[in-house]
């Protein structure tokens, strides 16, 4: 059943409608949401939406519960491959939880968080952006910690960051989720503009997962990765000081040691390598560049280092 | 007058980018005024180019007081205004949702820390600040309530209205909020126009900022006395919405006092041009915000009103 759970006037001819499609069978009413397409540049999970929605479909009888698909929270965005809301050139995973009296967005925005909340689980799926690649990973503040963390590892994901809250953080769809009890993950997966395939079904294996200890799928599973959690390891953060084009050497995934010669970044012009970019600490590129062009201050890679004392899984 | 180079960024395929700050004086740090952190204030740069000349002449009589040191960064984000952009040209980020900065972090946070760095210590700070929808305001002076800043100094600018915002989580990486984090006094001016300019209101503006120096014992001049400023808390003020979609047809103007009922605006139809909705004032009071844009979406703002 595809339902339109928000829809405002826009001013030539023309409604802004939020769409969702419903799949429900047997008794179990435990409901899982997938939301994806809140930024308009990360198409990763069109994909995931698409193919999990279709294998649903085709095995019906081994599903019991309610699984609920909005594959695009901002349609315009996708439409016009613009990362915020077009018109407005706001971030929307800035402005929930929106207000019912509010402005078109804030309206909108609060109508998404009435129709998602009550869902037992939801998974929130972003594609980093244009310029970096994310290994597949979901991201949790420390207060959310203890409830979220037991749903990521079923999810099939390589890497669990639990970060720091920060204020300007609670605006997002993840925060007002978590913050009203309705248990959200955030995916990062791939890369802005791009679907990968692999990705795409290393998830799409997690999720099953999930759906057969909530006892929504009665189905076969694949085994499942036990993911690296940062709470016992740093993240470094390679950033370029210089501007120029980058090379990289070293590939995603690599597992690098503090000092190696992961890359360049190299003048067009001058023909001359403006800036050695090195590693700055042991461990595995989970994040690396895709968009050559750099600023300095531009995020080349993050690296995760091993347990301490430890090797790097 | 020293015209210096507060803080630079190499860029791989234009010249290097410089963001220029101009002192009056010398000692106590006293004011700092910032203008265009997008692309598309103009308005704000404006101002802050009348400033700069209006400050020459008060330096150059004498005028500037002693151990009284003023500092006016018209532009941050030139790059972006030279390609006809509002944020930052790469990666579409807003310097002003990058403060306090970060001097090992991505590009637009080392913008905001390299000028954030320089605008620190300052007494008072003042931001031309612009609004994310195109409209006009009426000139005013608002504050962000930290509990750190005295509503009652909005009244030295000698404006019309003071406003007072609640700060929301958005608002913690502004520029006017992480100053007064640091203990400078912040404002944020409103000039009417944002991506043209208004002469009458940068005018308002100038005269509101002197008057401002003036009371706060940094310049020495005659100013007109200006407006006795109404302060009120921006949940106060009447925002009007738009019912429908279309075009929009303003009957009214900024600064005009409305009747509850009074018709204000419309929408029309687009493409058959009968009229949809009819926008009149929910209560009776003065237009301080009108939306200035042919098209228009439901739910928008349209007017602001005090009552
Ligand atoms: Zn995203």
């Amino acid at each position: 059943m595809i339902e339109t759970i928000a829809t405002a006037s826009l001013a030539v001819n023309e409604n802004l409608n939020i769409q969702k499609r419903r799949i429900k069978n047997g008794n179990n009413k435990t409901r899982l949401s997938i939301v994806t397409g809140t930024h308009g540049d990360e198409l990763e999970g069109q994909y995931l939406a698409y193919m999990l929605g279709k294998y649903i479909d085709e095995h019906i009888e081994l599903f019991d519960g309610i699984l609920d698909i909005y594959p695009a929270l901002n349609p315009m965005g996708i439409d016009s491959i613009t990362r915020g809301i077009p018109i407005f050139d706001l971030d929307m995973n800035r402005v929930f939880p929106g207000t019912k009296d509010g402005t078109m967005i804030e309206v909108i925005c609060s109508s998404i968080i009435d129709d998602l909340s009550g869902s037992d689980v939801c998974i929130d799926i972003h594609a980093s952006n244009i310029f970096l690649k994310e290994i597949p990973q979901i991201r949790m503040s420390v207060p959310t910690a203890d409830t979220l963390l037991p749903y990521a590892k079923m999810l099939n994901v390589d890497f669990v960051w639990v970060h720091e809250s920060a204020t300007v953080l609670e605006s997002t769809l993840a925060h007002t989720l978590n913050k009203i009890g309705t248990k959200t993950l955030v995916v990062e997966m791939g890369v802005g503009m791009r679907i990968t395939k692999e990705y795409c079904q290393q998830l799409f294996d997690g999720i099953l997962n999930l759906m057969k200890s909530l006892k929504m799928w009665k189905g076969e599973t694949n085994s499942i990765r036990e993911p690296i959690i940062s709470i016992d390891h740093e993240v470094g953060f390679v950033n370029s000081d210089a501007a120029g084009i980058f090379i990289p050497f070293s590939k995603f995934g690599d597992i690098v040691k503090k000092g190696d010669h992961i890359g360049d970044v190299v003048d067009p012009l001058t023909s001359k390598i403006v800036e050695k970019i090195k590693a700055v600490c042991d461990g595995m590129i989970f994040t690396l560049r895709e968009y050559p062009v750099v600023y300095g201050g531009s995020l080349l890679a993050r690296i995760l280092e091993p347990v301490k004392g430890g090797d790097t899984e | 007058m020293k015209k210096k180079i507060l803080f630079s960024l190499k860029s791989p395929y234009r010249e290097q980018l410089d963001v220029i700050g101009y002192k009056f004086g010398h000692g106590h740090k006293s004011i700092a005024i910032v203008g265009a952190l997008r692309g598309n204030e103009i308005q704000q740069m404006y101002v802050c180019s009348r400033m700069i000349q209006e400050l020459k002449k008060l330096e150059s009589e004498g005028k500037i007081l002693e151990e009284c040191e003023i500092l006016v960064i018209p532009c941050v984000n030139y790059y972006s205004m030279n390609l006809g952009k509002r944020f930052w040209t790469m990666d579409n980020t807003d310097i002003n949702r990058m403060f306090p900065g970060y001097n090992l972090g991505e590009t637009t946070q080392r913008i905001a820390d390299g000028l954030f760095t320089k605008l620190q210590g300052y007494e008072y700070g003042i931001q031309l600040a612009s609004f994310y929808q195109p409209g006009n305001f009426l000139p005013h002076v608002k504050i962000m309530d930290t509990g750190f800043t005295n509503a009652e100094i909005m009244k030295d600018f000698g404006l019309q209205f003071g406003i007072i915002r609640k700060p929301r989580p958005y608002d913690t990486t502004t520029l006017n909020y992480n100053w007064q984090i640091w203990e400078t006094k912040a404002f944020s001016v409103y000039a009417n126009a944002t991506d043209n300019i208004d002469k009458k209101s940068a005018d308002e503006s100038v005269n509101a900022i002197l008057r401002f120096m003036n009371n706060k014992g940094v310049i020495n001049i005659k100013t007109s006395p200006g407006y006795i400023t109404e302060i009120i808390n921006e949940s106060e003020t009447q925002q009007i919405q738009s019912e429908a979609a279309g075009i929009f047809i303003s009957l009214t103007e900024v600064g005009k006092i409305v009747e509850r009922g009074t018709l204000i605006g419309k929408i029309i139809n687009p493409f058959d041009g009968e009229v949809i909705s009819e926008i009149r004032s929910s209560v009776s009071g003065i237009i301080y915000f009108e939306y200035h844009s042919p098209l228009i979406n439901e739910k928008t703002v349209c007017f602001k009103i005090i009552k």
